[in-house]
């Protein structure tokens, strides 16, 4: 094993034995899904206790219509008003409803043992409409009402096709690409950003500890730097896959816990028809896209593409202004062409995931400093092969050409104590031999 | 035999000359001091040996041939500011360097164990470095240096944060390793340590070698015309014996002899000084003052010495 593989090794084995490190990859995935599936099993919990509510109907009319459903359940009672002022136990309250209801709506009073929720007085609103509206209906004696209002009952449902250059159309669903762009897009900027620092902290760390005295007497600072930056890609790879799979177990995990077959739901979602009650239908679909293991693999595989050349450019930016400087407080200047060009490839993502071909999206996603994150956001939608090709050839050869400037900056700011360097003897240190 | 002579070496940073035409040569098995004020481009001269940075000018030879990158294998540096990774435990971190170093990860384990043992510090071997007080950082940080068996050391201060104990034990290592065959060079401000060890001397000061050669050729050569007199008997004679000569009395309070400083503005008149002495008083002594390696140090710098 050479020189630059005994240091990818270093950088390797104490980064992902730190216990910060285990913590986070093993969290991270938890939460994510945990936040999909948290407004579900909320939902579902609140199903359990379920309001009896007593109903005494004066109109006649209204109390054998109300349909109870798994929160509130009505039941038309014939004990009065008085009997019910005192406390009862297992009931939610009672409802007194006018004689004179169809004609008068507002002579409903609800009258609670504990305190009321908008929740259920929405609900109770909404079913008393309901069924006096129909009784409304009624009264205008319109023939066959009944099988015309089943008639007119409409579940409208798009169905989004693409067309490819080849003609051919695959469905594609926006909602599905907007949010898979995004999350990448954000993967992709997090993650450069997240090791991009660690590099720069990690070269700082030499630099203060005096350790690269020591190790610049056994390796070159070329060797040493892209020992670090290699090592540190390969911790932010591992855990990348790490997470992948855990999402995809947790995932699998939760639907089972919520009983529900993710088959089901992609034939529901397909053939258009209802989820079962208290399901969250956006949360249901994403957790069901992070099932498909062939979807994964076909993001992963340019995840990884702009990944590696996204980070490999802001790592030796990162390494090179972690040379230059003594502590990470006196970095924040110098970090500055590094974050200018990282939030600005953010900004363009949230733009580019509405309009995935405007002229911006197409220019962004070939600049190398903003590609990683915004051509990630455009791929979901379908890119061009020039462009994406044209992309990631810029991107490694403008990496290549970082590397070699960075490591001319690393290799005198290692050395360098004192005060920290301005950009102008920056450009200086490029030009020494 | 010289292991590495350095040729009229310059070194230009941006806004200083750190190193102006500097020669030496460090010969074979002998312990080289390389001594100088801070600043005065001895780690940068260190540096260049180490192949860290290379010269504007000059040449380094290490054993007869140009110093080449693969040298580094032969050369073991122990750099002032000591540098551990101090999240690193102690024994995966020696491993660490010594890989670095050329060694192999079983070879690197066994020398390790010697090391350990004879220090007795095998305890220390999971501890992490943050752990470790300063002076027990120190010593492993020598063991790292040496443990790849280099035909060079390059010690940077190696005494600086010991006791007295250890550091008597770091200098019993050091004169080992010259008997088995080392060459050690020294960069310290510690002159006292360099008049025991060392064999050879450099000054450099203000980016140039001021001053080079064997320690007591050196200590010859700026011996001053100064002398060391005991005696019994009558000082005020004395004195009138030797009218006109620079002469400084004290006071011996243990003994009966009595000692006085004679300064003579050369060596040319001594017999005829003794004489004099010798017809007024006893002698008891009479000794040529040799000057420690700390007066030259401080003449030198200083600009006293007449170089």
């Amino acid at each position: 094993m050479g020189k630059i593989g005994i240091i990818i090794a270093r950088e390797f084995n104490t980064r992902i034995r730190k216990r910060s490190f285990i913590i986070t990859t093993m969290l991270m995935p938890l939460l994510f899904v945990g936040l999909m599936i948290a407004p579900t099993l909320l939902m579902r919990m609140e199903t359990d206790n379920s309001r009896t509510i007593l109903v005494i109907d004066h109109s006649n009319v209204i109390g054998d219509k109300l349909i109870s459903n798994n929160k509130l359940i009505y039941k038309t009672t014939d004990k009065s008003e008085e009997d019910l002022k005192t406390q009862q136990s297992g009931l939610f309250g009672y409802i007194v409803i006018g004689a004179d209801v169809i004609k008068n709506p507002n002579d409903i009073k609800l009258h609670t043992y504990e305190s009321s929720t908008l929740d259920t007085e929405y609900a109770i609103n909404r079913e008393l409409n309901r069924i006096i509206e129909q009784e409304r209906l009624m009264n205008h004696n319109i023939k066959g009402l009944g099988s015309i209002i089943n008639n007119i009952k409409s579940n409208a449902k798009v169905t989004s096709f693409k067309i490819e250059e080849d003609g051919e159309k695959s469905a594609s669903s926006s909602a599905l690409s907007m949010g898979i762009a995004y999350v990448f897009g954000i993967f992709i900027y997090m993650f450069t950003f997240m090791y991009g620092m660690m590099v720069m902290q990690g070269v700082i760390e030499e630099k203060s500890s005096k350790v690269v005295e020591v190790l610049i007497s056994s390796v070159k600072p070329f060797q040493l730097m892209m020992g670090k930056i290699i090592g540190i890609a390969s911790v932010a790879i591992t855990q990348f896959c790490i997470w992948m799979i855990l999402i995809v177990i947790f995932s699998n995990i939760a639907l089972q816990m919520i009983t529900i077959d993710p088959a089901t739901i992609q034939n529901s979602m397909q053939m258009g028809a209802s989820l079962p009650a208290g399901v969250d239908t956006e949360a249901m679909t994403a957790l069901t896209t992070l099932t498909d293991w062939s979807f994964l693999l076909s993001i992963f595989g340019s995840f990884i593409i702009y990944f590696i050349g996204g980070y490999l450019l802001y790592a030796a930016m990162f390494a090179a202004v972690g040379s230059a400087v003594s502590s990470v407080e006196e970095s924040q200047q110098l970090q500055l062409p590094i974050t200018i060009p990282m939030m600005l490839s953010i900004f363009i993502m949230i733009s580019v995931i509405k309009e995935p071909n405007s002229t911006l999206a197409v220019i962004a996603s070939i600049i190398p400093f903003t590609s990683p994150v915004v051509m990630m956001a455009r791929i979901p939608y379908g890119v061009p092969t020039w462009e994406l090709v044209t992309s990631i050839v810029l991107l490694y050869s403008s990496f290549i050409g970082m590397v070699w400037v960075a490591s001319k900056i690393y290799r005198v700011g290692i050395f360098m104590h004192g005060k920290r360097p301005s950009f102008k003897e920056l450009f200086k240190w490029i030009k020494y031999n | 035999m010289e292991i590495l002579s350095v040729k009229n070496v310059s070194k230009q940073y941006s806004n200083h000359l750190a190193l102006d035409d500097v020669s030496l040569s460090v010969p074979e098995g002998s312990i080289y001091g390389l001594l100088g004020p801070n600043g005065a481009g001895k780690t940068t001269l260190i540096r260049i040996i180490n192949h860290i940075t290379a010269p504007d000018s000059g040449e380094v030879m290490f054993m007869g041939k140009r110093l080449c990158a693969d040298d580094v294998y032969k050369i073991g540096y122990l750099p002032e500011e000591r540098g551990l990774y101090k999240k690193m435990k102690v024994g995966e971190q020696a491993i660490y360097f010594a890989r670095l170093k050329g060694l192999s990860k079983s070879e690197a384990i066994s020398r390790l164990k010697y090391w350990f043992t004879k220090f007795q510090i095998e305890e220390w071997w999971d501890k992490k470095v943050e752990d470790l007080s300063k002076g027990m950082a120190q010593k492993v940080q020598f063991i790292i240096t040496v443990l790849h068996k280099p035909k060079l050391l390059i010690f940077d201060e190696p005494f600086s944060g010991f006791d007295p104990i250890n550091a008597n034990m770091l200098k019993e290592e050091i004169l080992n390793m010259k008997k088995e065959g080392a060459t050690i060079i020294f960069s310290t401000h510690n002159m006292s340590s360099v008049e025991e060890i060392c064999d050879h001397i450099s000054l450099i000061n203000r980016s140039k070698n001021i001053l080079s050669g064997e320690v007591n050729e050196i200590k010859q050569r700026y011996a001053s015309s100064t002398y060391d007199l005991a005696f019994s008997g009558d000082e005020e004679q004395l004195s009138r014996a030797l009218f006109g000569v620079n002469i400084a009395f004290s006071e011996n309070k243990e003994s009966d002899t009595k000692s006085a400083i004679i300064k003579l503005p050369s060596t040319d008149g001594v017999r005829d000084i003794i004489s004099k002495i010798n017809e007024t008083v006893d002698i008891y002594s009479f000794n040529k003052v040799i000057p420690s390696m700390n007066d030259i140090f401080i003449n030198a710098v200083e600009g006293k010495l007449n170089l």
